[in-house]
Parts: structure tokens; sequence; C-alpha cells
């Protein structure tokens, strides 16, 4: 559970080492790219990598990414909290968003996610029993004119049918 | 009438994305050309091209360019690739068709302003733009395009970073973006100063649209006169105008920037759906004010949006028929700017949510006589008193929606239902092909 503590040194799991490496690893190829006093500059990349590599962006990993980027937890987690397309908490093993924007929504976009958390029995923001899928609405993906569209684990599926959906919903493991 | 493309005339093409194919169709001859000419010479051909910024504001390019202050360096270019605003879908496939003309752009903006690192700040959900643009960056390193000396000058160095935004309507306005690509949450700054003073690091920074850039390559190529001569008065060249909602041909249109807005849907765009009529139009994102049917017959060029008292703003035209209930279709909106007000200041934070709350309880039935004149005194006490433009983008919508539709909200109340229910608001059009540019998609 996040407390006042989240964040300082020792709040979170210890990170599995080899999971470590692999982030530094990923990390310094991104370096690279962002000029050499501006390293905190590439806190989003950093974050993005290390929601892949250990789920979610746990208080411990928002530690490693500050301490990585000489910045304070603290900022980590402020920026963590910020976008939403960053987790601080788990989710299901797959991530469903889809868009309830209005040109979605003039496509038929609020029946889909009817029927999807109907289909898989949870709300907005909700995770399947299972674990398998987490479902949320989001804002607009830019596929306005190739209408109703979601992303699947960050890819982005368009022209959706309920028929489509069914089936894309099906293929998750 | 042959129509000039300039940004879409090879999208669909296959394999249109990769070097060799933009080689081919002569891309980089641009950059050629404009690194023979003096960086002056080409602000002066990109001031008289009249090119206005894509992304929503319209701001003249070559003037913003100006604004650099002469001595200090280092200056950054930011490419505004955070295409965020609901119904503007036109940067991707920019992007996805044709990266290699963002980059020459980049390259010649950079050769033109004595700029050797550029962003591009693209949204966190663009995965596949991403690695597109990504790869394209990579060819031109290898071609020697990007790196360490431009197409073979020795003095000219230019890189070109890609950074992924994470999910945040705010990022896509200027100041937010900058704050962003420094690592923070994205607070709009307070200007002044100006980003072309002090920007990204506290350095000059230009900060200018996808689609803006996507134009230099033509621009240099064939002179800002000729730019100019697409268009009309202040506004040169094309636009991407990108149409959804209720049309039987959704997608992006290259038109002149003057194009009747009219002419767009009931032509191009095959009319809408099952002959129904235009109940009302969004012309320019989801922040501009709202067209009713009888109001389309109009230019789409800036200033004459303007004039007819909404905007051109980001190119997204959203077509509603008469069958759509115009208060949920409001209720969306207000909770997209509620749901995205990044919570700096409280005019916004507070009353978009507030908004939200109004015409969730009308559209449920639960609406009180007072609350048409409610919204637009919360809606008042939003627009111009914020630091960013999001107040605003909040406050506009509801302010024209009401102002216009004003007995659509009345009968909520005095039905205490939504007498709309049931078909209004998304029919299933799952069957409908999108043009994107001319091409299937």
């Amino acid at each position: 559970m996040p407390n006042r503590d989240a964040g300082s040194p020792g709040a979170g799991q210890p990170l599995p080492p080899e999971e470590v490496v692999r982030f530094d690893a990923e990390l310094a190829l991104v370096l690279k790219r962002y000029p050499q006093d501006r390293k905190a500059s590439a806190i989003l990349p950093a974050l993005r990598i290390g929601q892949r590599i250990f789920g979610h962006l746990a208080p411990s990993v928002l530690e490693l990414a500050a301490l990585r980027l000489g910045i304070s937890p603290a900022r980590a987690r402020e920026v963590a909290t910020f976008y939403s397309m960053f987790k601080t908490e788990p989710t299901g093993r797959h991530l469903v968003e889809i868009c309830t924007n209005v040109s979605c929504c003039l496509a038929g976009a609020d029946r889909l996610f009817e029927a999807l958390q109907q289909k898989l029995k949870v709300g907005n923001g909700g995770t399947t029993a299972d674990g398998r899928c987490t479902l949320r609405e989001v804002e607009c993906l830019a596929s306005c004119g190739t209408a109703p569209a979601m992303l699947v684990d960050d890819e982005m599926i368009e022209r959706l049918t309920l028929e489509k959906v069914e089936r894309i919903l099906g293929e998750l493991e | 009438m042959s129509e000039t493309l300039i940004l879409t005339g090879r999208w669909g093409v296959s394999g249109s994305h990769a070097l060799a194919s933009y080689r081919a169709a002569g891309g980089y001859s641009a950059l050629e050309k404009a690194l023979r000419m003096a960086p002056v010479a080409i602000v002066n051909e990109v001031k008289a091209s009249n090119l206005r910024g894509r992304g929503g504001a319209g701001f003249a390019t070559g003037l913003k360019w100006a604004f650099l202050p002469r001595e200090v360096r280092p200056r950054y270019l930011a490419v505004n690739a955070d295409e965020s605003e609901p119904g503007t879908f036109k940067d991707r496939y920019i992007i996805e068709y044709e990266p290699h003309m963002l980059i020459e752009g980049i390259a010649i903006t950079c050769w033109a302003n004595d700029i050797r690192l550029a962003f591009v700040y693209i949204r966190g959900e663009f995965a596949k733009q991403s690695r597109i643009l990504e790869g394209a960056i990579a060819e031109a390193y290898q071609a020697g395009i990007l790196g360490p000396h431009v197409l073979g000058r020795s003095d000219f160095s230019l890189d070109v970073v890609v950074h992924r935004g994470a999910g945040a309507y705010i990022c896509g306005e200027e100041s937010a973006l900058l704050e962003s690509l420094e690592g923070k949450k994205g607070y709009p700054r307070l200007k002044p100063p100006f980003p072309a003073v002090a920007g990204l690091y506290g350095q000059p920074t230009i900060i200018n649209n996808v689609e803006t850039i996507a134009n230099l390559p033509w621009i240099m190529q064939h002179g800002g006169a000729a730019f100019a001569a697409l268009g009309t008065g202040k506004s040169g060249g094309t636009r991407l105008f990108c149409v959804s909602g209720h049309v039987n041909r959704p997608g992006v249109y290259e038109k002149p920037v003057h194009y009747n807005l009219k002419r767009l849907i009931m032509e191009d765009c095959g009319g809408v759906l099952g002959d129904r009529k235009v109940k009302a139009v969004i012309p320019g994102g989801s922040s501009a004010p709202v067209l009713t049917g009888d109001e389309i017959d109009v230019s789409l060029e800036f200033d004459a949006l303007k004039a007819a008292g909404t905007m051109a703003g980001s190119g997204g035209i959203i077509v509603m028929d008469d069958s759509t209930c115009v208060v949920r279709a409001l209720l969306r909106i207000a909770k997209f700017y509620a749901d995205e007000s990044c919570g700096q200041c409280t005019p916004c934070r507070e009353g978009a949510p507030w908004m939200e709350g109004i015409l969730h309880r009308i559209e449920g039935g639960e609406g009180a006589p007072g609350d048409p004149d409610r919204l637009l005194q919360v809606a008042g006490n939003i627009g111009g008193n914020t630091i960013c433009a999001l107040g605003d983008a909040a406050a506009m919508p509801v302010q024209s929606f009401v102002k216009k539709f004003r007995a659509d909200f009345e009968r909520h109340i005095a039905e205490r239902r939504c007498p709309f229910a049931g078909e209004a608001w998304g029919k299933v059009q799952e069957s409908r092909e999108a043009f994107i540019g001319g091409v299937r998609a």
C-alpha cells in the first residue's frame, strides 16, 4: 500500500537484480540521446522501461529510476501519477483501453464499451477475476476517421465492431 | 481541376515511408537547395509563404521564427506530434506515410534557425508511429542526412530525438510540452517569456506542429509565393482536414486552406449518413465553438472561421446529424476537459468538472431550470482566467452549444429526460470506409 514513506529508501520490495541490470542497459541507450547534463529529461522513457520490465511502477521502481537520473523519488512519483499511461498499481496481464470520445461514440463506441464491460464482467478500470484483462475508457486516440478505436497493450486497433472486439479479446492469453 | 497535394500525394503508396522511396520521388532535394541558401533567405521565404501553424493557433510560422533572439545559443526545435485534440488525426498519417518529409522539414528548419538539436514530442499512444519515425531517423543518420555533417556540410550538425509522451492532452500545449521534455509533469508555464526567448532548458526554442514542418520541403522547392498562391489572404497552402462523425466517407482531406466547409462535407465526404440533415459541426477540434447546420457554408480559413465566431484550430471536423443529442455530445466533451485539466489553475481544475456535473444531470433528466445559465456563468469564469488555453478550450464548447442549441437543453430539463434517448448516440456504423488522403483505410 502506498503510504507517506512510499518512494523513500527501503519503502518498496527489493527488485530482482537481473532485471535491474536489464533496466540499466536499456536506460543507458536512451540516455545517450539526451544532453549529458539533462538526464532528468529521460524520466518518461525511464518509467516506460521500468513499467515494461517490472510490471508496474512500484515505489522501488520509482526510486531506482530517480536514483539513476539524479532526481528525487518524489519527483519520479509526481511524474508517474501525472501521465495516464503509467501504472503505479498492478493491472491485468493485458490492458484494453477503448476510446469513448465524441467521434468514436458517434460510431458506436459507447455500445462497445458496455459490451466489453458485460463480457469481461468488470467496470471501468476493473481487472477480470482471473487477472487476464484490465479494461478502461480512454480519451481521443486520433483514430476518429477510423472509429471506433482501442489500444490493446499499447497497440492501436481501429474500425472496431462487436465481432472484432470479441475475437481480439478471445485471443488474449 | 487538378489539385495540388503537398502532403498526401504519396499516402498509401507501398513503402512510402522508406528513404529510397522518398528519394526516388525527389525527396531531400529541397534540403540540398536550402543548404545552398543563406538561413535568413529561408526565413524570408517562409514568411512569404503565409504558412500558419497547423497545430491550432494558426500563428504565422515565419514570424514565430523571427522572434528568436539573435545572439543566444544553443537554440532548440521541438516538433509537436502530441496530436490529442479530439477529432484530429492527421499528423499520425504524415508520420506513417511520409516520415522523411517531416525529417527533411526539420532539417530545413534547423538550418534556417541555426539549431543543432531537435526533439519530436510524440504522444505516448502512438507506438506504431514512433517506431516508423525512429526507423526513418535511423535511415537518415546512416545516409548522412542527419548527424555531424548534414548532407556533407562540415558546418552543420543535426541530431533528432524522438521523445514519447505518456498520456496527457495538456502536453500538446507548447510550454507544458517543454516541461514534459525537461522531465516534469506537464504544467503550462506563464508567458511571457515566450518559448522563442526562454524555452527548453531556458534556451530559445521553436515549437511547430508536424504538419507545419512537413510543408517546408515543398515551400523550399516551389517558393513561398507559390505556397501563398494556393491559399488566400494571410493564409497560404493546403491543409489537412480531418472529418469524422456522421458522414459517408470520413477521413483526411488535403484541400486549399480556404476550402468551403459545406462542400467538404456534402461533396468530398459524400454527405451525411442516410441522407439525414446536418445538425451541428465542430470545425476545428473539440475546443472550437460549434456551428449549426445552417452555418456551415463558410470558408475553413483561419480568419474566416474566426469571423464566423469559431476557429480553424487543429483541422478536426466533427459532423453530427439531426438525430444527435447535442447535450450528450457536449457532456462527453466537458468530461474530456475535466479529465485533462492539469490542475494548476483553480478556475479550470474546479470549473471543468463542475460543468461536466451540470451537464450530467441535465442529460440524466435531473436538470434545473437555471442550469443553462449556470453553465454559461461557470464557463465565463474559466475563460481568460487560466495560465494556458485549456481553460478557454473547456469553456468555448459549453458557451457555444448552450447558445446555439438552448432549446435542446431546455427540453431535457422540462421533460426530465433525454428526448433523444435510444438511437441518438452511437449508431453503429461499422461498414464505412475511411478515406485517408484519398486512400481507403
